[in-house]
């Protein structure tokens, strides 16, 4: 999802299961795991259950931030005042979101500088789904309707995952979500009520948005190296094709409802599987957008250096703002 | 790299009257102002909190995790503490 480049196999880091470093905290640790508790910020962790939630919880914060822009994108081309409005809002959220992710990975003893700085580099991926370009209008609502719909599906499992301060939040998360979902479809209701043409830009935009959606919840479960591990460790809770399937099975009828129709031939009702089959997945053009190869992920990337470097003169002078003040309170005492 | 990182601050949310101020998350903020400006941004955008507490992060004084047995196990076997611990009568054991 967000943290798809999870299952991309590392070169160097996480070679096999790790060195117990004390069996004894090791053993606690496990207890708590299986009892279904939570492990907080001090406690003692495994070195590769710290490393693992750092690359997930950033993964997953670079994503929220990455992801403003496709949608910022609109913000001053929206049709009303209204719909301007709420689209401020949606990707105001977004951001906070990156800043409670963030916040969460900090306390895991890495610096948000250090963060950033993996993010600028191209080190640190985000979800590929924002490498996509937002052609019209129509995209800001499907958007909305699938890909947070998707976050949506993949994230609420994440409410109950094993490290604290990653679980809470994501519970605030969760809670801002439904109202990008359904600000996306109401959007979509109102274009499908309009012209011809605004139903022609809806079913476009769901023939681009289809198959990207549905790719974000990552690779197949054969296929995914982490997934296990994440598992045993209460991160990974509900399997890529599990929750790609509850997605896919949730958004048929929404589509039914809006009127639109999904560009896959195959995507029909088996009654005995009691759930809808769909096509098969084109991986290669996923890996691609993963692995950064295309315009949209070297867009987005200097949009985001180049916002970082332009307001650093007002990070500067605000910390010597604060630096000069201490300075005089401190001579008047 | 160059370390200009503003400070961590914890941020506590009282979300009405009546409630206490509850932990909610952290931001960076180079001093206290504008550290109670971004967590309005970040933690109240919609009515979450009545009033806000902010407090640099390296100010905390908190307990060791490692000393959680010497901390809070005493208190493991004081069970006349809970008014469960006395039986009493049924006629009066509402009390
Ligand atoms: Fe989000
Ligand atoms: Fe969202």
């Amino acid at each position: 999802m967000y943290t798809q480049a999870l299952d991309i196999p590392q070169q160097s880091a996480d070679k096999g299961p790790r060195v117990v470093e004390n069996p004894e905290y090791q053993a606690e640790f496990d207890a708590r795991i299986d009892a279904g508790g939570y492990i907080e910020a001090k406690d003692w962790m495994p070195e590769a259950y710290r490393k693992t939630l750092i690359r997930q919880i950033s993964q997953h914060a670079h994503s929220e931030i990455v992801g403003m822009l496709p949608e910022g994108n609109w913000i001053t081309r929206a049709p009303t005042l209204k719909r301007k409005a709420i689209l401020l809002a949606k990707v105001q959220d977004e951001g906070g979101h990156g800043l409670y992710l963030y916040a969460a990975a900090e306390t895991l003893g890495v610096s948000r500088d250090e963060l950033l700085e993996a993010l600028h580099s191209g080190r640190a991926k985000y979800s590929s789904i924002f490498n996509y370009p937002t052609l019209t209008w129509a995209d800001i609502g499907v958007i909305g309707w699938l890909v947070d719909g998707a976050a949506i599906m993949n994230q609420i499992p994440l409410c109950k995952c094993s490290y604290g301060p990653y679980a809470r939040a994501m519970v605030r998360i969760c809670k801002e979500e439904s109202f990008h979902q359904r600000q996306g479809y109401d959007l979509l209701l109102a274009m499908m009520k309009g012209t011809e043409e605004q139903r022609e830009m809806v079913q476009d935009a769901v023939n681009r948005w289809w198959w990207p959606s549905i790719m974000m919840f990552g690779p197949h479960d054969k296929d995914s190296v982490h997934s296990g591990q994440s598992a045993r460790w209460g991160i990974k809770r509900i399997s890529n094709d599990d929750l790609r399937q509850k997605f896919v099975d949730a958004t048929v009828e929404q589509a039914k409802v809006l009127g639109v129709t999904m560009p896959d031939p195959e995507l029909k009702w088996n009654a005995e599987r009691g759930h809808h089959d769909f096509g098969a997945i084109d991986w290669d053009e996923f890996w691609n957008v993963v692995n950064g190869h295309g315009q949209g992920n070297v867009d987005r990337l200097a949009a985001r250096v180049k916002a970082w470097e332009d307001g650093a003169w007002v990070r500067e002078a605000a910390l010597e703002h604060e630096r000069k003040r201490a300075a005089r309170e401190h001579q008047a005492a | 790299m160059e370390r200009k990182e503003w400070p961590l601050w914890e941020v506590f949310v009282r979300s009405r009257n009546g409630l206490d101020h509850k932990h909610c998350g952290s931001v960076h903020a180079p001093d206290a102002k504008l550290a109670l400006q971004v967590a309005r941004d970040v933690y109240t955008r919609r009515q979450e909190g009545v009033s806000i507490w902010v407090v640099q992060a390296d100010h905390i004084v908190a307990s060791d995790p490692d000393a959680k047995p010497e901390l809070f196990d005493p208190a493991e076997d004081k069970i006349y503490r809970h008014p469960t611990f006395y039986q009493l009568p049924d006629e009066v054991n509402h009390m």
